[in-house]
């Protein structure tokens, strides 16, 4: 590879895009010119400004560049970090606005009020945007800057692609704006976790095909003689994300001008794709994914080696092979069939091990590092956010069994349940992973300030115990008001009347999501001055750190 | 496989490979781990054979317990039925007025009129029945449209300005907007109609203007003695109770700009047997005449 001396020549890449995108643009014109509601007409409008805009910027970069940045540099992998700093900047972004937005709907179920009677304030609208802007926005940020990084490092070569990881960085989010946006504007097809309307769908199908090539041609590349097991994690994430999106949104638009469109999938069928696709998100973005973020980050922030390979293997393809059935026992007690929600339990149980297997590789790897977690507050985020992991990776099995299900299903245990894995799992997981790669691909030598790490960290904390022990008490409790009857066989309290009981753990739920934003904020300070002040670090490249002894 | 080397710690091999400095150890699966996977996947076959688990060609194995959730449901539905199936029909069935005098109806009506209540009428009414501002409170023996256990079931179908035909007419009519009173005389009577409940009246209002302003206008509707009248909904103006509220200022608003709540009507939403059980529960909550 010898890109150096290459004469300037324009890419396939550049004029293949520049074409693209300069259609693109124009198909957007016309659709937002004729489009038959104004939501439509607005995101095709904002589609037409963002690929006129990729036109411009693609056609400046050319005017400006010599050659194209070559492979390697005197030896060492040139690495590509543009994208995972801007995904990193993107994840901290989305997150704020996710926690805050969580945070008002919170206070919305204490205080129904604060919906202010305006319609795109409602509650209905801002749940959405509340769960897709923690997971596929915050998350996915993490997801797509550790990702891009660790696939780079462990495999010593520059991320595949000139344009490419930009098209799927810059586009990703894109997605996120045009979903959210449309979630305010009341652009929903009603699938939970899946809400945006069939042109977002072709959207991220693009992009996400468009980031499984690049990170396999990364992976294709590759000095090194083996896979990492992290990048195994990350490529059954965006390989089971791929089929999970293409097989719950088959639509057909009410017009190919307009937003409105009908799912393909009817009846209890539709509902069982729903939740196939809605617990494999789970499955697949927020544990596969975040466990590869666990595989590097822990490991090379404890200076040890991981603990078991073999256990590794096992648990990775028992996890990708039980995980996807597990999805029934949403449905529990519904029309689904019977033996249906056998399978979905059954799974469910035989997966508690398998996750398990993710745990004790996370916790183990400190075993003769255990003094780090005293003097390490990122350490210290990533290990707790491993046992927030095994905790809720129990509690799912144990709530799939029926007879549980029959208490928590529909309760507000599901909700501490949830945010149980994704504030302690994958919000600490983030965060550690975050407050590693931000010196790190910014080349400072450290974070600005261990010690505003150390109050993020109790302070989350505090909010996350407060969040799932409110939860807990006011999720079994309306479980047993829902069930309790009279001797006459009648309800023993209303609705209304569970409601009231959950009045004041909505406000400690509201307290604690209050006190995880207040955490994030202080994280994005201390991000922010990380790289506006931080001491450059003198040693170029990393060197790579040597177990300790 | 080069670079087999010991970790000093636990020593334990590595395999031999390095990602970025990260080695890999060769532990064997943890002995607990592994073994309680086998019994959860044995548990999980076993559970297979007992209840309905896999697909066949045009059914399912339909397990050895039997089990069907629906099956299930009917079972329980039959209990209930053992419960309290006749006295559901003689609900239905008997005149609203015997109701009251059979024990065992009287408890079931209160019962089921209770949970009704609690999903029909108390997101207005409120959980305990006691109102809010513009919804009346239950519990006591003022009644807008009459509180026997007729007029009260008469109420709860056809509902107060619902727009059902058999529903109560009238309203407070908006003496300011249509330009009957003026602002003066509004302020004058609404000082006059708290006098007659014993409040306070503002320094320096003629009272008996009031009165006069209220004989002409009022009256028609609430009566000479402002006691009201149920066949128009027109509320009581002594007793103390207030639907809107008793201070100056609301009834200024009242007055100006007239009231008109809705009472759905809820003939075509319960059946009847429901409503009768409600018109019970509500009768039986201590204000039923």
């Amino acid at each position: 590879m010898n890109q150096a001396l290459n004469s300037k020549r324009i890419t396939l890449g550049e004029g293949g895009l520049t074409v693209v995108f300069a259609l693109t643009a124009l198909l957007c014109v016309y659709a937002a010119i004729n489009a038959l509601d104004s939501a439509f007409a607005f995101h095709t409008a904002l589609g037409a400004a963002v690929s006129f805009w990729a036109v411009f910027a693609i056609i400046t970069r050319y005017r400006g560049r010599s050659a194209l940045p070559p492979q390697e540099i005197d030896g060492r992998p040139n690495y590509n970090f543009g994208p995972v700093k801007f995904c990193s900047f993107m994840a901290m972004f989305w997150g704020i606005a996710g926690f805050t937005v969580g945070l008002l709907i919170a206070s919305q179920l204490a205080f129904p009020a604060l919906n202010f009677d305006l319609q795109w304030t409602s509650f209905g609208r801002l749940r959405p945007l509340h769960t897709s802007a923690v997971v596929f926005a915050f998350g996915g940020n993490v997801l797509l800057a550790t990702s891009f990084y660790v696939v780079q490092k462990t495999s010593r070569a520059r991320l595949a692609g000139d344009l490419a990881p930009w098209v799927v960085a810059i586009g990703y989010n894109f997605f996120i704006l045009i979903a959210g946006t449309g979630y305010l504007l009341g652009v929903t097809q009603s699938k939970e976790y899946a809400e945006p309307e069939w042109y977002s769908d072709l959207l991220l199908t693009v992009v996400w095909v468009t980031y499984l090539l690049v990170f396999l041609a990364t992976l294709m590349k590759r000095k090194e003689p083996h896979i990492f097991v992290a990048n195994w994690f990350y490529l059954a994430f965006i390989i089971t994300i791929a089929v999970l999106h293409l097989g719950n949104n088959p639509a057909v638009p009410v017009s190919f001008l307009g937003s409105k469109s009908y799912i393909a999938w009817g009846g209890v069928q539709d509902a069982m794709f729903q939740w196939w696709y809605g617990h494999n998100a789970v499955g697949f973005f927020l544990t596969a994914g975040f466990l590869a973020i666990m595989y590097y980050f822990i490991p090379k922030r404890a200076e040890r080696p991981i603990y078991s390979y073999r256990l590794s293997i096992i648990h990775f393809w028992a996890l990708i092979f039980l995980y996807i059935w597990a999805g029934p026992h949403h449905l529990h007690y519904t029309a689904l069939p019977d033996w249906t929600q056998t399978l979905g339990m059954t799974f469910s149980i035989m997966l508690w091990m398998p996750s398990w297997g993710g745990m004790i590789n996370g916790l183990m790897t400190l075993s003769g590092a255990w003094d780090k977690l005293r003097t390490d507050p990122v350490l210290r985020m990533m290990v707790v956010s491993v046992a927030f992991y095994g905790m809720s990776t129990f509690e799912g099995p144990m709530m799939s069994i029926k007879v549980v299900n029959s208490l928590s299903h529909y309760t507000d245990w599901t909700i501490g349940h949830v945010h149980s894995g994704a504030l302690g799992w994958v919000g600490f997981v983030s965060f550690g992973a975050l407050y590693c790669l931000v010196p790190w691909v910014w080349n400072r030598k450290q974070l600005y300030s261990l010690r505003l790490v150390n109050w993020h960290f109790w302070i989350a904390t505090l909010g996350i115990v407060l969040y799932i022990s409110a939860m807990w008490v006011s999720g079994i409790l309306q479980g047993l008001m829902w069930r309790a009857y009279t001797s006459l066989g009648f309800l023993e309290y209303s609705f209304i009347e569970t409601v009231e009981a959950m009045h004041p753990f909505y406000i400690i739920r509201a307290a604690g999501g209050g006190l995880f934003l207040i955490g994030s904020l202080i994280m994005a300070y201390n991000l922010w001055m990380t790289v506006r002040v931080g001491e450059t670090s003198e040693a170029q490249p990393r060197v790579a750190l040597q177990a300790a002894e | 496989m080069a670079d087999i080397d010991i970790d000093k710690h636990t020593g334990t091999a590595t395999t031999g490979h390095e990602w970025d400095g990260i080695k890999e150890l060769n532990t064997p699966l943890p002995r607990w781990w592994i073994l309680t996977f086998y019994a959860c996947i044995i548990w999980a076959v076993g559970y297979w054979f007992v209840y309905p688990s896999w697909p066949l060609a045009q059914s399912y194995l339909p397990g050895l317990m039997g089990y069907s959730s629906r099956a299930n449901v009917a079972v329980e539905l039959s209990k209930l039925e053992a419960i309290r199936g006749d006295k559901m029909v003689a609900l239905a069935t008997a005149p609203l007025a015997d109701i009251e005098k059979d024990p065992a109806l009287l408890a079931l009506a209160r019962a089921k009129g209770k949970v009704v209540f609690g999903d029909n009428c108390a997101a207005c009414h409120g959980s305990g029945a006691t109102g809010a501002k513009g919804f009346p409170n239950l519990n006591d023996d003022d009644w807008l449209w009459g509180g026997t256990l007729d007029q009260i079931m008469q109420t709860i179908q056809f509902g107060a300005r619902s727009g059902n035909d058999k529903g109560h007419e009238g309203q407070m009519l908006a003496f300011g907007q249509s330009g009957t009173l003026t602002k003066d005389q509004i302020v004058t009577v609404a000082n006059y109609v708290r006098s007659l409940s014993g409040l306070s009246t503002r320094q320096g209002v003629d009272l008996a203007a009031g009165k006069t302003i209220f004989t002409e206008n009022c009256t028609v509707c609430h009566g000479d003695n402002a006691k009201g009248n149920q066949e128009l909904g027109a509320p009581n103006l002594t007793d103390k109770i207030w639907l809107y509220g008793s201070d100056e200022a609301t009834i200024i608003e009242t007055v100006t700009n007239g009231r008109a709540g809705v009472m759905p009507a809820w003939t075509d939403r319960l059946d009847l047997a429901t409503i009768k059980a409600m018109a019970v529960y509500v009768h039986s909550l201590g204000g039923g005449k």
